[in-house]
């Protein structure tokens, strides 16, 4: 489906990512975690094709990701914080773009756009809104309805939850969960959250300084750390708790 | 729900921007080309129409008024570029054919234009003329030199009479025509002849010069011996006890294929010789200057009185002549500005597409920007002549910065985010910029258009003295006189047009810049009180 073989990357003299080899597996949600700097990130971004390794390979269904990109973009759905919503065009616009310059029917693109809106459960009233008429959440559901509108066989999506306040937040990831298990999408997700890595992920991969750390179910990332810094970052997550619980104890 | 139609209609709209500059530039060249074609179709007819030049100042129009007429009374169609800039910009005008000829004085063709060539005889100085094409009449009757004037109050304190005497008091406040300060035979020679101490000199107009003496800022100036002012600001014309200032005679310059082509107006033409003598002259500048009298009034006088012929006068009344030199205006200021919309924003779009190109293009108009007007002209009259054509490659190339400059910064001001969400959609770069860059960018590119088209309309003004008209005409005859009024008929009309374009713009942002772009976000906060939870369930 979705393979980095190999992947250096520096920018301006700084690596980014220094041996990276990771397969994403097909229907299941990968979640990239690490602290800020770790490299998950420009993983995204490499399997969008919006940078280029300096050393190793991206593959995506078979083929090479390199020269032209077009046909696998088409192929890819991408989100992101604050969703990336083109604020001069209306919902509707936004969401049926890239149909339109594929010269969808209209039949079929509204078809499509209503199947969607029910999917994310935006009201059709929205549709005539412009994004800045849109509360956070209401544009996060606009843009994954823009990252599905192709059907694409994989979902790319960098902090997609971040910019919103922690209960919509809650309420989005138990939606969207719910939305990736019913299409069967593979999706690969970054987020500096392991809550929300555990919530999604039938696989967390976590990455430092470049270098994937350690790769596993969340329950094994949880409870058989490979080394003492997944243990560490497993720790810091749960600090709240243990406050709690060292007040209570 | 008619609401949502009407959405739905305006949403539709949105991807239209690029659509929307192209009509808005159509009807710029438009509304130019048709004002154009307005004005030069008057032009064609017959016998050799000949055009007469003239200088910035009274004398020099009053004389070409007087040309003419004579040319219309020898039946020729004349036209009469009235007020071009200078010596330089008429004599290049006479040499590529834009003018048939202008009043020229004999001192200034032997040390400006000629100087460098050997003009030592008549023989020689006509055949200097003839291998450029050009003749010259004999001596009009009259002298008009440089002269050094005080005023009279200070002449007597100070002991003032022959302009050696400068050299006691180098404080004095020089202020010279701009033209003789810098020119070979002006301020330059004279300080080296006379030795002048002075430091503190001024350049600028030579209309002005005489307020700024009146006005008690300068102390010693520079007239022409005709002019009429010398005696109405009580001045004194100091001796050229040197003998710097020589052989000022006014004469004729014209190219030498007019003797075939209008025989009959040359004729006419060189029946001033020796017409008009210095007190006749003079007081013409007078009748001008002082007592409000039209050049053409003075020079049909002129005619009848010196040498018998009554000509008809025609007027033009005002509303006909506003509506000329609006037309003339706004075929200057639409050709330019709709050009320059056309190269500048794919020239932005260069720019913010590759940084090094980027910087060479913003650093090239940048230097255009800072070229004085009136150089530019002068620079590009060898090659396209007088009047319409350079005015527009000039207030053009003029226009091209603020347009480049916001095109550029509008589509750099674009979120990173944005740009690759439309990377990763699928769009080709082209149809990224269509619908996603330039529309985001609309309303930055909007700002620089309107910015060009105030400066445009301002700049258009000077383009009066290289014979382009519009409203800078009256507005140089309104210094030339120094009459507020006559400047008020091209600086009040001028002000309106930049109002009005400004306006113009402000409309279309309605319909080049997306909806999406035009709400405040105040609308956002009112969605995001929006209770996300009262959706319908699934």
């Amino acid at each position: 489906m979705l393979r980095f073989e190999g992947i250096f990357k520096e920018y301006g003299g700084t690596p980014a990512l220094a041996g990276v080899d990771l397969e994403v597996s097909e229907a299941q949600t990968t979640v990239l975690i690490g602290p800020s700097g770790c490299g998950k990130s420009t993983l995204l971004r490499l399997a969008a094709g919006l940078i280029r390794p300096d050393l190793g390979q991206v593959w995506f269904e078979g083929a090479r990701l390199a020269g032209n990109l077009r046909p696998a973009r088409l192929r890819m759905g991408y989100m992101i914080q604050d969703g990336g919503l083109f604020p001069h065009l209306s919902v509707r616009d936004n969401v049926t773009l890239m149909a339109r310059r594929l010269d969808w029917p209209r039949e079929r693109r509204e078809q499509r756009l209503a199947a969607l809106a029910d999917l994310v459960q935006l009201p059709t009233a929205m549709l005539a809104r412009y994004p800045i008429e849109l509360s956070g959440g209401q544009r996060q559901r606009v843009a994954l309805m823009r990252a599905l509108m192709l059907d694409p066989d994989l979902l790319l999506l960098d902090e997609p939850l971040g910019a919103l306040d922690p209960m919509i937040r809650f309420e989005l990831q138990r939606e969207l969960k719910a939305i990736f298990a019913r299409l069967g999408k593979t999706v690969l997700m970054v987020t500096h959250d392991l809550a929300e890595a555990v919530f999604f992920g039938h696989r967390i991969v976590l990455l430092r300084a470049g270098r994937i750390v350690q790769q596993a179910e969340p329950r094994v990332l949880l409870d058989s750390p490979a080394e003492p810094f997944v243990a560490q970052f497993v720790a810091a997550q749960r600090e709240p708790q243990r406050v709690l619980s060292g007040a209570g104890g | 729900m008619r609401r949502g139609i009407l959405r739905r209609a305006s949403s539709r709209r949105a991807p239209a921007t690029g659509l929307a500059l192209v009509t808005l530039v159509a009807l710029l060249l438009a509304l130019g080309l048709v004002a154009w074609s307005a004005e030069s179709s008057a032009e064609e007819s017959t016998p050799r129409p000949v055009t007469i030049g003239s200088k910035k100042f009274t004398e020099s129009v009053i004389l070409g008024e007087t040309l003419r007429l004579l040319a219309l009374d020898a039946g020729h169609p004349a036209r009469h570029r009235a007020e071009l800039g200078g010596t330089r910009i008429l004599w290049g005008a006479l040499l590529s054919g834009e003018i048939d000829i202008y009043p020229e004085y004999s001192g200034t063709l032997v040390r400006e234009i000629l100087s460098g060539e050997d003009v030592s005889s008549p023989e020689r100085m006509e055949a200097t003329l003839a291998a450029r094409g050009v003749r010259s009449s004999a001596s009009l009757g009259f002298e008009n030199t440089y002269a050094i004037a005080v005023p009279e109050p200070l002449a007597e304190q100070l002991g003032l009479q022959r302009i050696s005497d400068l050299r006691e008091h180098p404080d004095l406040r020089l202020g010279f025509s701009s033209e003789f300060l810098e020119r070979a035979d002006g301020w330059p020679g004279l300080r080296q002849r006379y030795r002048l101490p002075q430091t503190r000199v001024q350049g600028l107009d030579h209309d002005l010069v005489y307020r700024g003496v009146d006005a008690g800022h300068l102390d010693v100036t520079v007239v022409y011996t005709t002019d009429a002012e010398i005696a109405r600001y009580g001045l004194r014309m100091l001796d050229d006890d040197l003998g710097y200032f020589e052989d000022y005679q006014a004469i004729l310059l014209y190219r030498a294929e007019l003797a075939e082509e209008a025989p009959a107006a040359v004729a006419a033409f060189r029946r001033l010789e020796g017409a008009i003598d210095e007190s006749t002259m003079a007081g013409m500048n007078g009748a001008v200057k002082l007592e409000g009298d039209s050049e053409q009034t003075v020079a049909a006088r002129l005619l009848s009185e010196g040498l018998g012929l009554e000509v008809t006068l025609s007027g033009q009344g005002f509303w006909s002549q506003l509506g000329q030199r609006t037309l003339e205006h706004l075929g200057l200021v639409g050709v330019s500005l709709g050009a320059a919309i056309l190269f500048a924003v794919p020239l932005g779009v260069l720019a913010a597409q590759n940084a090094r190109l980027g910087h060479l293009i913003l650093g090239i108009t940048g230097v255009i920007q800072t070229i004085p007007s009136l150089a530019l002209f002068v620079f590009l009259i060898p090659w396209l002549g007088i009047g319409w054509l350079p005015t527009v490659v000039a207030l053009f190339l003029y226009s091209l910065l603020p347009i480049v400059r916001n095109t550029h910064a509008g589509l750099m001001d674009i979120p990173v985010p944005i740009r690759e969400s439309a990377d990763v959609l699928g769009l080709t770069c082209w149809a990224r910029l269509r619908l996603i860059e330039l529309p985001l960018a609309a309303n930055t590119i909007l700002a620089g258009i309107k910015t060009s088209a105030v400066l445009n309309v301002g700049t258009a003004t000077v383009a009066a003295l290289i014979g382009a008209g519009g409203y800078g005409q009256p507005i140089l005859t309104g210094i030339r006189l120094d009459d507020t009024a006559l400047i008020m008929q091209g600086a009040v009309p001028a002000a309106l047009l930049a109002l009005g374009l400004q306006g113009l713009f402000e409309f279309a942002e309605r319909w080049v810049v997306p909806r999406g772009l035009r709400l405040k976000p105040t609308d956002g906060v009112r969605a995001e009180a929006d209770p996300d939870h009262e959706r319908p369930g699934p």
